[in-house]
């Protein structure tokens, strides 16, 4: 009997412990060969010059640019919007009511669609129909295209449809993490329902929501999928200085490297170079997110 | 054997001879509360008078909670409550439809039963119903402040510590602060939910001596599962069981000669 036990305890033991194994040499797998044939080219002049026109030489200061603007812009649409949401979830929308069910339904459905999809529904929605549509309204037809054509606006705004469900949750859960105790201090002190969420629900819940924010951001700076068709250049030696404007993006300029470069192994140095540098960006703000996370709890946890 | 007096729990503190005829604050008329398709409250009229303690008595579940949140209209904050009856507010319904509940409770003030200090400064936490009625004067903001921590006997102990967070104090310095939170907004009923039955013997005698400070100035009504409590700080006292007022007195009559055989039997322990 015992011995059974301890076997079958032993086998779970070498099964999971297999499993944490093979994820963490996965991890290493990725990280060592991209750092050890990536690091040595990063310096100084790759991380602030413009790429040469067959993106091998030269830096990468277009791309970094780029991505930090698309995200930036992404986050100003998304938070707004999200938070919004989240807040009518929570505080507005009646329990049980049929709207909020749907909604929560339909932002995690939102959640699963695959990342390519949200890229053609951003060229047919927002350089199509709203580009062009804008262009119709305002503009003579003969001048060619101002707003209906990819874009970084555009781009942006398709990101911000994608990470928007992670933003909702997120702070869904920072809003209902806020003691119901606070809100009925604040009602019986004769607190309008505005007056309890913005100085009361909000203020408590502000790290939760920044946590969603950085993950969003973490999850926006690393997708090529939703740009590609909605404003992301192969290689555009000046930096967008118009939300009109094309914009190259780290991700997308790693796909560009690893595909249309025409020599492949000249371009390798570049392209791991370039992915290190993506990297360590996501994983910074991934770190960001987690010491919130961090802060958040142990306040939690003193009250 | 109810007209023995050395029965009864304990004899109420302050002789009741204040100003004759006290006027009538609050009174609800044929009250019903339901619950989605329960009765929580059935045919309670009941008057509070002004600057009197009024205690509500029973045991657990009998409707004296809901009974005060729905003197200043917090049972709307839950879903499927529905209110019948009138609940006046010096002869106004505050349940008629021109009423603002808003406006409903910043006249009538809550206590909770577990202290809720805002996770912000002593200072910030009493100002807080001065700046969401649109007070901005500093001046006028720390003078009624620094009033509503005397009122609440706390301003001694945090004067000097106005800019420290409210959870630093202990559990009945909350409970004071949180009364002078409710002070500063200068309500004409505060509304107690047993505020003393999470705190030590010492903290809860500090604040029912203030309980009978303020009543100097504030009609009070206060829930208490303790009927020692109810004897120490009311005036008058009502007696609830499920759902039903059964009787409303004066509370030396309550405890001394209680007209009902439930009363009776719930002060002298015999259920409850």
């Amino acid at each position: 009997m015992m011995r059974g036990a301890s076997r079958t305890d032993w086998v779970l033991f070498a099964l999971s412990g297999s499993a944490v194994a093979l994820m963490l040499l996965t991890l290493v797998g990725i990280l060592v060969p991209v750092f050890v044939e990536g690091l040595p080219r990063i310096d100084l002049v790759f991380l602030t010059a413009q790429p040469s026109a067959d993106l091998v030489g030269g830096g990468i200061w277009p791309a970094i640019f780029g991505t930090t603007l698309l995200t930036l812009l992404m986050t100003l649409a998304v938070v707004p919007a999200g938070v919004a949401t989240a807040i009518y979830l929570t505080e507005y929308a009646p329990r049980r009511s049929r709207l909020a069910t749907v909604v929560r339904a339909a932002v995690h459905n939102l959640a699963g669609v695959p990342s390519i999809v949200f890229g053609l529904f951003g060229l047919g929605f927002f350089v199509l129909f709203v580009g062009r549509g804008l262009d119709a309204l305002l503009y003579d037809p003969a001048d060619g295209p101002v707003w209906g054509q990819p874009a970084v606006l555009w781009s942006s705004l398709t990101l911000a449809v994608l990470t928007l469900p992670v933003v909702i949750v997120t702070t869904e859960e920072a809003l209902r993490a806020v003691p119901h105790d606070l809100r009925l201090a604040s009602y019986g002190l004769g607190a309008t329902r505005w007056q309890t969420i913005a100085q009361v629900v909000l203020p408590n819940a502000r790290a939760g929501i920044l946590t969603g924010v950085v993950l969003a951001v973490s999850r926006g700076a690393g997708e090529v999928a939703p740009i590609i068709f909605t404003g992301a250049a192969n290689f555009l030696p000046y930096l967008p200085t118009d939300l009109r404007d094309m914009y190259m993006h780290l991700g997308y300029h790693v796909f560009a490297l690893s595909t249309q470069s025409p020599n492949v192994d000249l371009a390798r140095p570049t392209l791991f170079a370039t992915v290190a540098v993506l990297l360590t960006l996501t994983f910074s703000l991934n770190l960001v997110a987690v010491v919130l996370r961090a802060r958040t709890r142990s306040r939690a946890h003193a009250r | 054997m109810p007209a023995d007096p050395t029965h009864a729990v304990a004899a109420p503190a302050a002789p009741v001879d204040r100003d004759a005829a006290p006027e009538l604050r609050m009174e609800t008329r044929g009250l019903n509360v339901d619950y989605g398709s329960s009765r929580a409250i059935t045919d309670v009229s009941l008057p509070v008078l002004a600057c009197r303690v009024t205690a509500l008595i029973g045991p657990s579940g009998c409707g004296k909670s809901t009974f005060l949140r729905t003197l200043n209209r917090m049972n709307d904050l839950v879903d499927g409550v529905r209110v019948e009856g009138k609940v006046l507010l010096d002869g106004r319904d505050v349940y008629g439809s021109d009423v603002d509940p808003v406006e409903v409770r910043r006249r009538v003030g809550m206590v909770f039963q577990r202290s809720n200090p805002f996770p912000k400064s002593i200072f910030e936490n009493v100002a807080f119903g001065l700046r969401i009625a649109g007070e901005k004067r500093v001046n006028v903001l720390a003078e009624k402040v620094e009033t509503s921590l005397r009122g609440a006997a706390l301003w001694d102990e945090v004067k000097d510590r106005l800019d420290t967070s409210a959870l630093a104090l202990s559990g009945g310095q909350q409970q004071r602060l949180c009364i002078a939170r409710a002070l500063a907004i200068e309500p004409e009923v505060v509304l107690m939910d047993e505020p003393a039955s999470a705190l030590d013997p010492i903290a809860t005698a500090r604040v029912e001596e203030l309980i009978r400070e303020l009543r100097e100035r504030y009609t009070i009504v206060i829930v208490t599962h303790s009927m020692q409590q109810a004897a120490r700080v009311s005036d008058h006292t009502a007696f609830f069981y499920m759902g039903a007022l059964i009787e409303y007195g004066e509370t030396k009559q309550i405890f001394t000669k209680p007209k009902k055989q439930q009363t009776e039997d719930y002060i002298t322990g015999r259920f409850g």
